[in-house]
């Protein structure tokens, strides 16, 4: 069961072999994503027409690839729109959150860390339906007191943002209290013994400390808005972010130039994690 | 000194309980409200159980949110067969570098949107896909065989997707197992079941909850998967709850829908909690 | 009687590198054996080879006379207690003490018994419904033997379980760990870093270098008659000079140190001859301090210098004791108190004689 207990050389063989099967399994999917990226078919499967770069570069009909594709680029555009401004807010809230749990004791703070913790345990199409609900009653109200059509409150990009922060929020807050909870105290009250005050000591000592762990968070935050689509479905407007407008692609019926956005969005994320690996190894 | 520690208590409280009342509290009550609203005419509405009395007395409605939820806790208990070994084979087996490469592997296909993943199954498996073509040249098969729109399709859909969220969990808390402690489990005399049984799975047992937890609640909320993967007729709840809301725009059903998700994916986290004494900050937190 | 176990000509190799190099020996029966060793010598693997999650490159493991290398670890007679115990946190205190006898498949009324007696044994009576996290040190300690012990095992191996406690509990295990042994009338074999742990506790010793055996005997074979330069310098505190040999008359002979003074010593019969390096080794206590040089006349060994360190520590104070230009020269101050007064810079004398220096040959710089 350990490499130090001797075992039957079949049972270890066997083991391994259930291994590298399951890794197969994992990569198989995204291999053939990958591979039918290059098809010159109009349909990513069999049989094999032949490599091509159209599906990326092409740009004239039936083979328009995806950088002249221009609703799919403005998928893409409003898609990492929407992934910064959740980034950004949710590392701002996971922060503030952080010192909160970790430095102050105040009566009701082992509920609210048990409140903050439910976003997660909520189905996130139910969290899209109860923001949208709530603020089209808001928006209903305002136009029947003032008459005043507040847009933001209809479903669109704000109300995106809005849904994906209301759970990502509590995974930045986990992210950036779990380094929080290492910091040496101590440290701090270094700084503040060598003349610096309360904040500067923070801002000095402690924010750089987490500094790795803040940019973990903004990764993971807009890795999981750029996919989400359970609470995006249910408030997305007229700007669609890019997973819905290629799943409603893919109802019509799919060419390889999902398959090459596929691809793409595969490289991307790979570069971006690899580069918060890289981060994470220099610190 | 005590003042400012007060304002600062204020100024960090403040974004947290915005959020959490702005964004989680009051519209999830508002959300019960509407569901236990009923429209008499257009723009008149009377407090009743109408929508969860619809609920129960459609066979499709409650057949839909039984199906949903027995496939859901199969999609888990697949799911954690599945990937114990391997987590095992990760935190205990592999060492170094190639620990540390396998786990990094897994966490990979995760790094791109559940729908490239479900498009990938979709290549896969249709009439026209890649196994289907195999398996006619292998000659196991005469003509092309359609695997997809069906339920296994959706549960190897399931299972692919909710990997992720069971493997790591799992890898974390083996980890912490010393070998000394498997090493002292057969010292005594154990084999590789009692040391498994008595040893690992104790052990383990926080991740298992927390890993089964997460599974079951990303397919229970799943819409993608059981939609691309198991077709029109693949009666999902999720697809109900999104048909009353954006297709039929009755609100008031879809909000008891979304209702009854919400009270079955809790009593289920709460249950599995209870069940194995954790707590919600230990396993999620 | 055959003894409970027997190592004959045990090897590993790791690859490249020879962790265990021929070790033999054997360990009679209800005796307190120990392999010290520093770190990195062999020891654990050694343990880890008899307990059977290593397999021996070439040799052999006999346990009572039978050889137990196709015996798998939980088949094999021998038990361990690990260097962080390795309890189960998972159960409490009575399922951790039941466990094995629950894999022997003992009946449940029988091991609640069992378990019982166990607790009264090692002075921790009713504590079985406890978890592991709420024990001591040293009550973990207790029961981690007692675990092993319920099995009755022909060897119980311990491998270093007294490294993560602090100073005062070590202290107090090691009288308890020789008196469980006593009581339990178990063969013990016990690996340690700790030389005073092997010589408190210990029936014989090992002295492991290298993948070796350097020397194997009592604690006093090994503190008074080292048999290679290395036992000498790893047990006990010892002063050391290095030099070449001038003349050798029967056991005794005459060395020139580096620093150019000439000490007399014995060589108990190593081969040893003039003209060879040698280095030769003192222990501090065998060192007499006088205020005069005429007392300590009859010594074939005398310095005169300055006291440059005193390390005060109760009865095993010491002085540094700077020697015409060469190495300091660690001499413990004698118990009456006569030399209490002594400052640092005080002019001193100190001699011993030569049977007191212990020479080894010594490779070639």
């Amino acid at each position: 069961m350990i490499p130090t207990i001797p075992q039957p050389r079949l049972l270890t063989v066997a083991y391994t072999a259930y291994v590298a099967a399951f890794f197969l399994f994992l990569a198989l999917p995204l291999a053939v994503v990958a591979v039918f990226a290059f098809n010159d078919s109009q349909f990513p499967s069999l049989p094999w027409e032949g490599f091509t770069w159209n599906w990326f570069f092409g740009s004239e009909s039936p083979m328009i690839g995806v950088f002249h594709e221009r609703s799919i680029l403005r998928a893409i555009g409003t898609s990492a729109f929407v992934a910064v401004c959740v980034s950004v807010l949710s590392v701002a809230i996971g922060l503030s959150n952080a010192f909160l749990f970790n430095r102050y004791r105040f009566p009701g703070q082992g509920i609210l860390y048990i409140l903050m913790l439910l976003p997660l345990v909520v189905p996130g199409i139910v969290l899209g339906i109860s923001i949208l609900v709530f603020s089209s009653r808001v928006a209903n109200g305002l136009w029947e007191i003032a008459q005043w059509d507040f847009e933001a409150l209809r479903p669109g990009l704000v109300l995106v943002i809005l849904g994906q922060f209301s759970f990502i929020a509590t995974i930045a807050t986990l992210v950036i209290s779990a380094r929080l909870q290492k910091f040496d105290r101590t440290l701090e009250d270094a700084a503040l013994n060598l003349g610096a005050n309360r904040l500067t000591a923070v801002r000095t000592v402690t924010l750089p400390y987490l500094m790795p762990a803040m940019i973990g968070a903004f990764v993971v935050a807009f890795l999981m808005s750029f996919e989400n689509f359970n609470t995006t479905l249910m408030l997305v407007g007229s700007d669609a972010p890019l997973t819905i407008a290629m799943f409603d692609r893919l109802k019509e019926g799919s060419t390889p130039l999902l398959n090459a956005v596929s691809l793409l969005l595969m490289l991307g994320s790979s570069c971006l994690a690899l580069l918060v690996i890289a981060f994470q190894r220099r610190n | 000194m005590r003042a400012q520690a007060k304002l600062g208590l204020v100024l960090l409280l403040t974004p947290l309980l915005l959020w959490l009342t702005l964004l989680i509290f009051i519209p999830h009550v508002d959300m019960l409200l509407v569901s236990l609203r009923e429209r008499v005419s257009a723009g008149v509405y009377r407090t009743s159980l109408a929508n969860y009395w619809a609920f129960l007395s459609e066979p499709l409605y409650l057949r839909t949110f039984m199906r949903t939820a027995v496939m859901s806790t199969l999609a888990t208990v697949i799911t954690l067969l599945i990937g114990f070994p391997v987590s095992y084979y990760i935190a205990k087996i592999a060492r170094g570098r190639v620990q540390s490469a396998l786990f990094l592997l897994c966490l990979v296909p995760f790094w791109v949107s559940e729908l490239v993943r479900t498009f990938g199954w979709m290549i896969l498996l249709r009439e026209t896909g890649i196994i289907s073509n195999l398996l006619q040249f292998l000659g196991l098969v005469e003509g092309p065989v359609e695997m997809l729109y069906n339920d296994a399709a959706i549960m190897v859909g399931l299972v692919y997707t909710s990997m992720l969220f069971m493997v790591v969990p799992l890898v974390t808390t083996l980890q912490t197992l010393p070998d000394e402690v498997v090493e002292a489990g057969y010292d005594l005399g154990g084999n590789s079941f009692s040391v498994l049984r008595e040893i690992i799975i104790p052990h383990a047992t926080p991740g298992i909850v927390s890993g089964c937890i997460v599974v079951f609640m990303l397919s229970l909320g799943n819409y993608l998967t059981p939609i691309m993967l198991g077709g029109k007729d693949s009666l999902w709840f999720t697809e109900l709850i999104y048909s009353q809301f954006i297709v039929r725009f009755n609100w008031e059903l879809g909000a008891a829908f979304g209702f009854m998700l919400l009270l079955l994916s809790s009593a289920i986290v709460w249950g599995m909690l209870k069940l194995t004494g954790q707590s919600l900050e230990r396993t999620v937190g | 009687m055959t003894p409970d176990l027997e190592c004959q000509s045990l090897t590993k190799r790791f690859g490249e590198t020879l962790a265990v190099d021929e070790v033999s020996f054997d360990v009679a029966r209800g005796s307190f054996f120990s392999i010290l060793g520093p770190s990195g010598c062999g020891k654990t693997t050694i343990m880890r080879m008899i307990a059977g999650f290593l397999e021996p490159t070439s040799g052999d493991i006999l346990i009572r006379g039978k050889s137990v290398l196709d015996t798998p670890p939980n088949k094999r007679p021998v038990n361990m207690v690990f260097q962080h115990l390795a309890l189960f946190p998972m159960m409490n205190i009575a399922d951790n003490i039941g466990y094995g006898l629950r894999r022997a498949g003992m009946g449940k009324a029988d091991i609640a018994r069992k378990v019982e007696e166990a607790l009264d044994r090692i002075g921790l009576p009713g504590i079985g419904h406890r978890k592991v996290d709420e024990l001591s040190g040293g009550q973990k300690q207790r029961v981690a033997i007692a675990r092993c012990m319920v099995l009755e095992p022909d060897v119980l191996l311990l491998d270093e379980p007294l490294g993560a406690l602090d100073l005062k509990l070590r202290e107090r295990m090691k009288v308890e760990l020789k008196s469980l042994q006593a009581a339990f009338d178990t063969t013990f074999v016990y690996i340690t870093h700790d030389q005073s742990e092997a010589l408190v506790m210990s029936d014989r010793i090992a002295v492991m270098n290298e993948g070796r055996f350097e020397q194997v005997g009592t604690g006093q074979d090994l503190y008074y008659r080292p048999s290679t330069a290395f036992v000498a310098g790893f047990v006990g505190d010892t002063n050391r000079w290095f030099g070449r040999i001038e003349r050798v008359e029967g056991d005794m002979l005459e060395m020139r140190t580096e620093s150019g003074m000439t000490l007399r010593g014995e060589r108990h019969g190593r081969a040893l001859s003039t003209g060879d390096r040698a280095e030769i080794f003192v222990r501090p206590e065998a060192i007499r301090i006088a205020h005069s040089a005429e007392e300590l006349e009859h010594f074939d060994n005398r310095i005169s210098g300055r006291v440059t360190s005193l390390l005060f520590n109760g009865a095993d104070s010491r002085i540094l004791v700077d020697a015409a230009g060469s190495d300091e020269v660690a001499v413990n101050l004698p118990q009456s108190g006569e030399f209490a007064g002594l400052a640092r810079g005080a002019p001193v004398h100190i001699g011993w004689s030569g049977a007191q220096g212990n020479c080894f040959a010594s490779p070639e710089a």
